[in-house]
């Protein structure tokens, strides 16, 4: 028994001695090594991206989801375990449907964003289980307003300006501050976070990008970028680094 | 629609997450023995047992309170065309008059009902969910025409093997694959396609019309001209209706539903002066 954990990593019913839950913090790591997830509020609507690492040549394309849509007003780009996300996604889904057909209305994104915390935080609470290897980013636009939310492993959610889970979260959190949000629409956003993308990837293996909004063009309703659109704006992105990359 | 719980394989069995994280009442389904209750929808919503239990059968779901009169539609060359008034009668009252009897299920499917509207309401909020569930499953699928058709049979036909029927006559207009598709479903699950339709009094008022001048190929507007003669038709004969229409329409470019209007009418008929000239006695 001696090592990292010291035995208090065994499970999450308990605490170290100096106040951490080990697994929680496991978890955490799960995300932080998988591909970049990120995520900004602009002006008329949220844009998620998703830097998805390609394992093998022979994987079809558009294959590995990571957006997923959880109601039409609403959806959610996952970083860490994939099938863990699914079932965080799922649990949305059913939450969100749970809301409409007892209020009749869509569920605001921060009754569903807290309802995903306190669904991922039970799993910090019982020594048999192992918390949720997923940070999900959750991208609503109700009457609210456009909204983007953290949820992570150990259950604390957050809201955001904007933000980057996953391995080049680091880069990508420095990349968005220096954007004017305020004044961005999502047709730059998609550009920016193409950008962003880019530029945090640091691997010789390619990626495939996810992208997938909520803002007033699509509608309000959660939906990956129009493939034309998402291209354009990947191309657009390359371009901005090359010319960076000139200058330099 | 689909309920997902978090341990959603009956081989893994009840217990792989933690028994809070297992939805709670209000998400979980509750298994409802009474025949009359509900086969979805939160607990809030059932009927007390207790007061099915006892001796006498449960009996106000039985009638219908506000209503729908008929609602009527043709096929034509690009699509369907379903049309009725926005009138909820509470019995014989005109008690709602902008009621919207026709509803967009997706973007090639609509549904326009007689009968009760808050058993309407309901069955609305079935194909929501649907709808929903597609728009989250983000595969590009959707429920086509003769699904939903096929969908509402079902639900019909279950609700009246349970005593407890959904107490409307159900049309469903849709254009797929270049086709257009008109079916009804009655009450207790009835159900059939043809080139035109009508529910209830339009059956006997509307029909007959339609057999004489409908076809197949017929313009729109030709189907909207034939569509506004068996409205007016209807309005003249049918003492629960109003002079406040909508007409839907599905093509290949997607369904519209028109705002309300009005058509013009006359009374000045020899035969409508008098009314009772051919039924000497009965008053």
């Amino acid at each position: 028994m001696s090592g990292i954990g010291t035995g208090y990593d065994l499970s999450t019913g308990t605490f170290s001695p100096d106040g951490r839950v080990f697994q929680t913090d496991y978890a955490q790591k799960a995300v932080d090594n998988s591909g970049t997830v990120v995520g900004i509020r602009c002006k008329d609507g949220v844009v998620l991206g998703a830097e998805k690492l390609i394992i093998s040549k022979m994987l079809e394309q558009h294959s590995n989801r990571r957006t997923f849509p959880a109601d039409r007003h609403a959806g959610m780009a996952v970083a860490g375990v994939a099938a863990d996300g699914r079932s965080v996604v799922s649990r949305a889904m059913a939450e969100a449907n749970q809301y409409k057909s007892i209020y009749g209305e869509a569920i605001p994104g921060h009754v569903l964003a807290e309802r995903l915390g306190s669904f991922m935080h039970l799993f910090n609470l019982y020594g048999g289980y192992r918390p949720y290897g997923v940070s999900a980013l959750l991208a609503t636009y109700g009457k609210e307003g456009p909204q983007l939310y953290l949820v992570e492993p150990s259950g604390v959610t957050y809201r955001y300006f904007g933000t980057a889970v996953g391995k080049g979260r680091q880069g990508a959190k420095n990349e968005i501050e220096k954007l004017k949000l305020g004044e961005m629409s999502c047709r730059e956003g998609i550009q920016a976070v193409a950008k962003i993308l880019h530029q945090v990837h640091d691997e010789e293996k390619g990626f495939e990008m996810e992208l997938a909004w909520v803002c007033e063009e699509s509608g309000r309703h959660f939906q990956r970028v129009p493939q034309q659109l998402a291209d354009e704006a990947e191309a657009a992105a390359k371009a901005a680094l090359e010319a960076e990359d000139m200058d330099d | 629609m689909l309920h997902r719980p978090t341990s959603h394989s009956a081989a893994i069995g009840p217990g792989p997450v933690p028994s809070l994280a297992n939805p709670g009442p209000a998400l979980e389904q509750q298994p409802r023995h009474a025949p009359q209750a509900p086969s979805c929808g939160s607990e809030a919503f059932c009927v007390d047992p207790q007061a099915l239990s006892s001796s006498h059968p449960r009996q106000h779901t039985q009638y219908p309170y506000v209503t729908g009169t008929s609602v009527l539609g043709i096929t034509f060359k690009d699509g369907v065309l379903l049309a009725c008034d926005t009138l909820g009668a509470y019995g014989s009252t005109k008690r709602y008059k902008s009621f919207d009897r026709l509803r967009k299920v997706n973007d090639v499917c609509m549904v326009g009902a007689s009968g009760e509207l808050s058993d309407f309401q309901y069955i609305m909020r079935l194909l929501e969910e649907l709808s929903d569930d597609d728009f989250c499953m983000d595969d590009g699928h959707h429920l086509k025409p003769a699904e939903v058709h096929s969908y509402l049979t079902r639900v019909l036909y279950n609700r009246r093997n349970k005593m407890d029927p959904l107490w409307n006559s159900l049309v469903v207009g849709g254009f797929h694959s270049g086709k257009p598709f008109l079916g009804t479903v009655g009450m207790i699950g009835t159900s059939y396609t043809d080139a035109h339709l009508a529910t209830g009094f339009g059956n006997h008022l509307a029909r007959p019309l339609m057999r004489e001048k409908h076809h197949p190929d017929m313009s729109e507007e030709e189907a909207v001209a034939l569509m506004h003669e068996c409205l007016k038709v209807c309005y003249y004969r049918d003492k629960n209706s109003i002079n406040k229409f909508q007409l839907a329409k599905v093509t290949k470019d997607g369904v519209s539903i028109s705002e309300p209007f009005a058509l013009e009418t006359n009374w000045g008929f020899k035969l409508f002066q008098n009314p009772a000239a051919n039924a000497v006695g009965t008053w």
